[in-house]
């Protein structure tokens, strides 16, 4: 999830996308993938190079890429919509690839960036999402078994603080910096004006190239990525509320996919001369009747309908009392014939 | 959420003459109950009561049983019996009855029925109808897979939550992934295949779930692991531990219908290259696999299909192939039941079981099923429930719209009636009313106005406003003050005046 919007908040989107790149290299499909950039920095009107979002001032790597499917963009990235997919509270209408359509089997990352603060991460520069917000709808998750285990990992200043207050079990956390401390980026590119990524992200993508699919490393590992000499704020972690020991978590386990199989050994034995199933074809040949257009509403009708008068309601018991009480004051104060000159 | 089940099996045993142990308790016909209690966690338990009743053949029965081979014994005794879903009747033939081969004393029909050897006294027959109506109808094991998220970490062994989840319906997608259009010129009949082979089982389960079934070609989709050559056996060979990752980049390309959110069971067929055929996958100890297949647990199988290389190498590209779809669905069907949990293979070792054809499964396989679904929705309604009211609990000032309310207490409603048919013996209704149950409690928790985001605590209420309105009132406050005092000073001034 990228919450930042605005051109110069272009690290936050290489943030995401850069960990979007390394979750389907190892093997996470589009369809497991729930994408949310606030902004659109590809396309954007500043970008000296479009359709590229960089990483690196060296322009090594095109986090953009040519198959990003992102599921929630620009305005639909709200609070509301990510507690929405989260919970699984969410309306009726919405297509598969915007739903969390997770089990008691599946292992969910959940990775954050943007501005934050103490408490709050801030979403398009209009709302926040506290905490204790946050800590409620992994609790919905949780009762409803919508997680195995569950990795959060959050990038902003101050971002050891949107841990604090979990209280499901099954959950790790990792941030980039501690509460009091900010998260720096990590250098600006001149050709293109702004900062590429933040720090902690750059180390942990660089960390993340080194796997592949079939690899062993742990989470310590990722634990010691990005020490204090390297990224000047101190990252931190949180493994109270997960049951393993994270010298037995397999990287894999949350940013790759690797599936339990069995061998089939077994097979039913099928008799292939069965003249049973020609019942089935007729059926398959009713003919149905031809379709047609339902009635539309014609166009004319539509353009000249008069906008609905709203009826007129006198002005409700607060607002009246209100002016009553300002209107009586200010008289009793400056005395009746005062009202002249009002009038 | 505490939960107490009563599972009851309505189980007739009739002894054929001849078959009557000498230590009977009571003279036929009589009843017996026996409950054996299964204990999940600290508040949830089962108790399963095997209500069984003991009689001997009628004069029809007996002309039944008359013939040679118990495949027709059980043909013929089909209509004879009680076929309601769950309950179970088992024939005690004599102990020299030809009906069971040599060493086999249980023969189970692909009904719900089953051929018992007297073997000599009670006791022994008491073992092997206690076994029969484990494989029968669930067994401890079974039922707290079903209730998984209540059992204790730890407890469980790795594998339990592998079989499909409970579910309304299930999509299921036949793949032909042809990586070589070039060499081969794949064409399968899935349609027909479908019609003959696969609906006969889906119509076996429709009482389960709604199946819907499309199929689709994926050219140049290849497997994400390079396969080995082995001199030997000159052909190639995928090793069991790469199997985890052929699935992956193959998935992306899959698709799933946009308009439907039930789970997906996706089975392909791979002709493999022709600069790697033929291809052959290989079990942990380094043997090839007969089937040529595999499946991952709630997600679907694979089978790779090889294409024999013509006898002469002058042969033109691209070679037709016809898939043998026989064989192909003998594979698909046989990973689609285990998918759902029914497996053949842990029987003790007197048991023999009646193959159940084109049908897929034997009626007291689906009964299997149905005792677990049904233990599973009402487990899963208990507990959404439950933390639908602790969600309420928590949140004072929350809106439960009319039909939120009233989709909860048709959940409750349902459970209750589940929980009672289960108690009974009604395995169908108690089915059908946990699934209605599982719909409506699903629809009141996931309804969009539950977000705990929309209602902020009073207190939040009184910090927005206070500040609003708080210096706005102090001047009226003020104002007011010195009002009342004016009025005052006013009505001493009159006495004063004079």
């Amino acid at each position: 999830v990228c919450t930042s919007r605005f051109w110069f908040n272009y690290r936050h989107v290489a943030n995401t996308l850069s960990v979007y790149r390394s979750v389907k290299r190892l093997g996470i499909p589009d369809s497991h993938i729930v994408l949310m950039l606030a902004d659109d920095m590809a396309c954007n009107p500043r970008n000296p190079k479009p359709a590229t979002v960089f990483s690196h001032k060296n322009m090594e790597l095109n986090v953009y890429g040519d198959d990003v499917e992102v599921d929630y963009r620009s305005y639909e990235v709200t609070v509301e919509n990510f507690l929405r997919v989260l919970t699984g509270r969410i309306p009726p209408s919405t297509p598969r690839s915007k739903r969390l359509l997770s089990d008691d089997r599946s292992n969910i990352l959940i990775y954050m960036t943007g501005h934050g603060g103490n408490g709050f991460l801030k979403f398009q520069d209009s709302e926040e999402i506290t905490n204790v917000e946050l800590a409620d709808a992994f609790e919905q998750m949780w009762q409803k078994r919508r997680y195995n285990e569950l990795l959060f990992i959050i990038d902003t200043c101050q971002g050891a603080s949107m841990y604090e207050r979990f209280y499901s079990p099954n959950i790790m956390a990792l941030a980039s910096s501690q509460v009091g401390e900010d998260s720096l980026s990590h250098q600006p590119d001149l050709g293109i004006g702004v900062h590429l990524m933040d720090r902690y992200t750059f180390y942990v993508l660089e960390f993340l190239e080194e796997i592949h699919p079939a690899s062993q490393t742990n989470m310590n590992d990722l634990f010691q990525v990005c020490p204090k000499s390297l990224c000047v704020s101190t990252p931190g972690h949180r493994t109270d509320l997960f049951q393993r020991d994270p010298q037995n978590v397999l990287i894999t386990d949350f940013f790759g996919s690797v599936r339990k199989v069995e061998i089939t050994t077994e097979t039913i034995s099928l008799d292939s001369d069965l003249a049973g199933f020609e019942s089935k074809l007729p059926k398959d040949e009713l003919a149905t009747e031809p379709q047609k257009y339902a009635e539309q509403l014609p166009v004319a009708q539509i353009i000249h309908q008069k906008p609905k008068q709203k009826d007129w309601h006198p002005p409700g018991g607060f607002i009246l009392g209100l002016w009553a009480l300002i209107i009586m004051v200010f008289f009793k104060t400056y005395g009746i014939k005062h009202m002249k000159h009002v009038f | 959420a505490s939960a107490q089940f009563q599972l009851a099996v309505p189980v007739a045993v009739v002894f054929a003459p001849g078959s009557v142990p000498g230590d009977l308790p009571r003279p036929l016909p009589f009843r017996d109950v026996q409950e054996m209690e299964i204990s999940v966690n600290l508040r949830t338990s089962i108790t399963s009561r095997y209500e069984t009743v003991y009689r001997s053949t009628t004069a029809q029965e007996e002309a039944a049983l008359d013939v040679a081979t118990a495949r027709e014994a059980d043909a013929a005794l089909h209509l004879l019996q009680d076929a309601s879903l769950g309950a179970l009747t088992v024939y005690v033939v004599p102990e020299t009855s030809s009906h069971l081969p040599q060493g086999i004393s249980v023969y189970v029909g692909k009904h719900r029925s089953a051929l018992v050897r007297a073997g000599g006294d009670l006791a022994t027959l008491r073992t092997r109808l206690q076994q029969l109506t484990q494989v029968m109808s669930f067994t401890a094991s079974s039922i707290a897979a079903a209730l998984s998220d209540r059992v204790p970490d730890g407890q469980l062994g790795p594998d339990t939550r592998r079989h499909l989840k409970s579910s309304l319906g299930y999509e299921i997608t036949f793949s032909l992934l042809n990586p070589d259009p070039k060499s081969h010129a794949v064409d399968w009949d899935i349609e027909d295949a479908v019609n003959r082979y696969v609906q006969p089982v889906l119509d076996k389960l429709s009482l389960v779930a709604n199946f819907s079934v499309d199929s689709q070609i994926l050219y140049y989709a290849v497997l994400g692991v390079t396969p080995r050559f082995d001199k030997e056996s000159s052909s190639f060979l995928l090793s069991a531990h790469s199997l985890p990752h052929v699935i992956n980049p193959v998935e992306a390309r899959l698709g799933s219908s946009a308009a439907s959110l039930y789970p997906v069971l996706n089975f392909l067929l791979y002709v493999p290259e022709r600069s790697h055929s033929p291809l052959y996958i290989q079990d942990k100890d380094g043997a090839p696999v007969s089937t040529n297949a595999f499946h991952s647990p709630r997600w679907g199988g694979i089978m790779v299909y090889n294409v024999e290389t013509p006898a002469s190498p002058q042969a033109s590209l691209p070679l037709h192939v016809d898939v043998d779809m026989v064989r192909v669905m003998e594979v698909f069907l046989a990973q689609l039941r285990l998918l759902f949990g029914l497996s053949r293979e842990e029987l003790p070792p007197e048991f023999l079981l009646e193959s159940p054809g084109n049908e897929g499964l034997a009626d007291w396989e689906l009964d299997r099923l149905l005792w677990a679904h049904t233990v599973e929705n009402i487990a899963t309604v208990s507990t959404t429930l439950t933390s639908l009211a602790q969600l309420l609990d928590k949140i004072g000032n929350i809106v439960i719209k009319d039909d939120v309310a009233s989709e909860v207490y048709r959940a409750v409603t349902s459970a209750q009636s589940a929980m009672a048919k289960l108690a009974v013996g009604h395995l169908h209704s108690a089915f059908q009313a946990s699934k209605e149950a599982v719909t409506s409690s699903e629809r009141a928790f996931f309804d969009p106005s539950l977000l705990h985001l929309l209602y902020f605590p009073d207190d939040q209420k009184f910090a927005i406003y206070i500040p609003l309105f708080l210096p706005m009132a102090v001047p009226i406050l003020l104002s007011l003050a010195k009002i009342v005092r004016e009025a005052r000073q006013r009505k001493k001034e009159p006495t004063k005046m004079d």
